[in-house]
């Protein structure tokens, strides 16, 4: 019993000493930093990816196939990830949808759709490669499926309709030989309403069409340019069973807000997914938050340290030129304006919920409201 | 030298404060043109250096684990010395200015990087991105000049300790870390104050310093050497770190005192920057600095300091692009009839050292003084040592009396 109980123990200290050894002998950095460059998907590292394949859908949308690190924890068809790129040698963090269940060859894939001036979405589209390394999180979210749910409906529109095929492929895997049949997905009964504005632009479609075609679901696809703008009004008349029916539902704003109304007015179960946070639009100005929640009023032509300055706030400062990155802070939501060319950095939702990023705060004027987290 | 506004003539005098402010403007342009074009390519460069050092690095340390047989002590220890150099220069140093902050990789970012060096990152970020910088050779501002421990201005009064600031300058550059440690910690200044009346402020950074340096030694002169034992390399590994060290402590020197020490950089009131504009900064940056010519090694070795003046004009821009507007810079120098200091490594390193030397000794002695007149001169230094101060400055009266006499016969 005994010897149970110490053994292990015995093993960690030994580990641990082992551990601090390899820390001593790399320090300032770690045993890490050096092992990355090697076996950057290896166990007990920060998450990342490697590209496989990058497989055209449509002509502006791609599924990116990943290799994840091999800390990957799995996920739930619905739920979503956050992919880290370099970008023109910029990190940038977005969402995606994981567009398939557990894969049986380990790998995971996203279905990304080229947004018009989209940074991030275009490069994955257009110019991302297999074999690069991307930076990966867990996969998360709560828009998947409730087990206790049998008659579903999905709202789809646009993009939206990534994480509804990842709970699609999962009910019903499509292999070489059509879709197969699980003893899970017997009971289910789903309606799948696709919004999109012409057909060739569905992403996904013929994946749609083959469920739609073996009976696993029923498919009502809506095009802007044959059937007009969807009006939620009409899902009653698209859907006649739509009061038994449990609806899942992703898309732009407008699309989940007027369908949120329309099920709280009617007294239905709704689940609603949205990624693409809008940026909030670059002003002139604005109330500045700062990390203890003191809010003060800035122009556009005053630099935040100042202003944070004049209203009492303890901040780091260093040579109120821009120089010497001694005034660092982390942007976690709006957009400020560098002064000494007008550029603008903005943060997304997503990005904030990550830490925002970090900004200048002696040449960087409020560009809007916007809050700023504290130092590291 | 003499601060630029005790001169006779001054170099910018022929400046009005219009072209002062289109100089700026110009120099704006220059800066934005990098930021406008800064991209993959940019990124690329650093995270191979990056790589490219780590690998040195951990390649050299396993040669040094059989050092004990010569042409792995040699190939290690050179290889160690030069992956040093790179990461403090190169890498550390660029890092810590914020010059790759663009890229939002937080591990290539100027709030996380820690170098292999004595100084901690955060003490070293403020006394050398923050006072450098900001107040570059502005005397009594800007410590670098002379590192507080050295006189490097004619208008710095003579005293005897100064005979001994070339050994002072020697032993600074082979223990160049813990001289840039002791720097930023301001021990100097703090270790006058009684011991119990130092600030809390100075206690905390001088065990974070004192934390950094154990870490740094242990694993220089205790990890590495105990991995070795096994092939009875323990010496010499430490040896090889010691030797790595040393070599890279007097590189780095040399490269930085090469960057505001040369003849013909000028230094500046402490009143002049007051009210400065950002064109004034700009200038005050142009001719407080001086250049290293030479390869594209020579410019990968000292970190690009090498272009010291466009550093100092931007020192956020990545360095790998200072090359590349270096003859705009110089343009604008020629526009403006202003003199671009540069010159090859031992020309410099030279010419920093000379200075060194000849303002150990009072003014003017050195160039004063021939074979035939030593004697003399000799003499006249040893009262001037042993003399006290109201001895000194009779001397220096009768000696600025004799040389005004000269001015006029000639």
């Amino acid at each position: 019993m005994t010897d149970m109980l110490a053994r292990p123990s015995e093993a960690r200290s030994l580990r641990h000493r082992l551990t601090r050894l390899a820390e001593a002998a790399t320090t300032p950095l770690l045993p890490s930093d050096y092992l990355d460059l090697a076996a950057p998907l290896r166990s007990g590292t920060d998450l990342r990816a490697r590209i496989v394949a990058v497989q055209p859908e449509t002509r502006d949308a791609a599924t990116i196939v990943l290799k994840p690190g091999a800390d990957w924890s799995g996920h739930v068809p619905g739920q979503y990830v956050r992919i880290g790129i370099d970008v023109d040698g910029v990190r940038e963090w977005r969402a995606y949808s994981l567009t398939h269940g557990p894969r049986a060859d380990g790998l995971i894939s996203i279905t990304v759709k080229a947004v018009p001036g989209g940074k991030v979405s275009n490069h994955l589209v257009h110019e991302a490669r297999a074999r690069t390394l991307v930076h990966l999180e867990q996969a998360t979210g709560d828009f998947v499926l409730d087990p206790a749910a049998s008659r579903l409906l999905f709202v789809t529109a646009g993009s939206g309709v990534t994480p509804v095929v990842g709970m699609l492929r999962n009910l019903f895997p499509v292999t070489d030989s059509g879709v197969v049949d699980l003893p899970r997905s017997r009971h289910l009964d789903i309606v799948v309403v696709h919004v999109a504005p012409t057909e060739p632009d569905s992403i996904f479609l013929s994946n749609l069409q083959e469920l739609a075609h073996h009976g696993a679901i029923t498919l009502v696809p809506r095009y802007d340019d044959q059937h007009g703008v969807l009006d939620v009004a009409d899902l009653t008349d698209l859907v006649p069973d739509l009061a038994s029916r449990t609806t899942y539902a992703c898309g732009p704003g407008g699309l989940l807000d007027a369908l949120t109304a329309h099920h709280e007015a009617h007294g239905l179960p709704l689940f609603t997914e949205q990624f693409r946070a809008g940026f909030v639009e670059a002003g002139d100005g604005g109330t500045v938050t700062f990390a203890d929640g003191t809010e003060l009023v800035a122009d556009g032509a005053t630099p935040i340290l100042d202003v944070g300055e004049a209203g009492g706030q303890l901040m780091p400062s260093g040579c109120r030129m821009g120089v010497c990155f001694g005034c660092v802070l982390p942007l976690t939501e709006g957009s400020v304006r560098d002064l000494r060319n007008g550029a603008i950095t903005s943060v997304d939702p997503i990005s904030s919920a990550h830490g925002g990023v970090p900004i200048q705060t002696c040449i960087s004027a409020a560009a809007g409201a916007c809050h700023l987290g504290a130092t590291s | 030298m003499t601060t630029i506004q005790q001169k006779s003539e001054n170099p910018t005098a022929h400046l009005s404060a219009d072209d002062i402010a289109t100089l700026g403007r110009e120099l704006d342009a220059i800066r934005q043109e990098v930021i406008d074009t800064r991209g993959a390519a940019d990124a690329a460069y650093i995270r191979k250096v990056i790589k490219g050092q780590r690998g040195l690095e951990a390649g050299s340390r396993a040669l040094l684990l059989a050092s004990v047989f010569p042409p792995f002590w040699l190939a290690g220890t050179a290889g160690l010395s030069v992956a040093k150099i790179l990461e403090n220069m190169e890498i550390g140093h660029n890092v810590m200015h914020g010059q790759w902050d663009w890229m939002r990789d937080p591990k290539i970012h100027s709030t996380t990087w820690e170098w292999d060096n004595a100084s901690p990152a955060d003490q070293w970020k403020h006394g050398h991105n923050e006072l450098h910088h900001t107040y570059t050779n502005v005397v009594g501002k800007d410590n670098d000049l002379g590192y507080g421990i050295m006189r490097v201005d004619e208008d710095q009064r003579w005293v005897p300790f100064y005979l001994a600031q070339p050994l002072w300058n020697f032993v600074n550059a082979c223990f160049f870390e813990y001289g840039i440690a002791a720097y930023d910690l301001e021990l100097g200044k703090n270790l006058a104050v009684p011991k119990d009346q130092r600030s809390d402020d100075f206690k905390a950074r001088a065990k974070q310093t004192l934390k950094k340096i154990r870490q740094q030694a242990t694993k220089d002169y205790l990890v590495h050497p105990a991995l070795s034992l096994p092939t009875g390399s323990f010496v010499p590994t430490l040896a090889a770190n010691f030797t790595a060290n040393v070599v890279r402590n007097l590189w780095t020197h040399s490269v930085i005192m090469c960057g505001h020490f040369p003849e013909g950089v000028e230094t500046f009131e402490k009143a002049s920057i007051e009210g400065e504009t950002r064109g004034e900064w700009y200038l005050r940056q142009m001719l407080g600095s001086a250049n290293i010519s030479g390869s594209p090694l020579m410019h990968l070795m000292t970190g690009n300091l090498s272009f010291q003046i466009e550093h100092h004009l931007f020192p956020d821009l990545p360095s790998n692009r200072y090359a590349e507007i270096a003859p705009k810079v110089k343009a604008l120098f020629d526009k403006y009839e202003l003199t671009y200091v540069s010159a090859p490594l031992p020309k410099q390193v030279y010419s920093a050292w000379h200075k060194i030397v000849r303002l150990s000794l009072p003014n003017d002695w050195l160039a004063e003084t021939t074979p035939k007149n030593a004697p003399s001169q000799l003499v006249k230094l040893y009262k001037m040592t042993t003399g006290g101060k109201k001895v000194r400055r009779d001397i220096e009266r009768k000696d600025q009396l004799k040389r005004r006499d000269m001015t006029k016969a000639a």
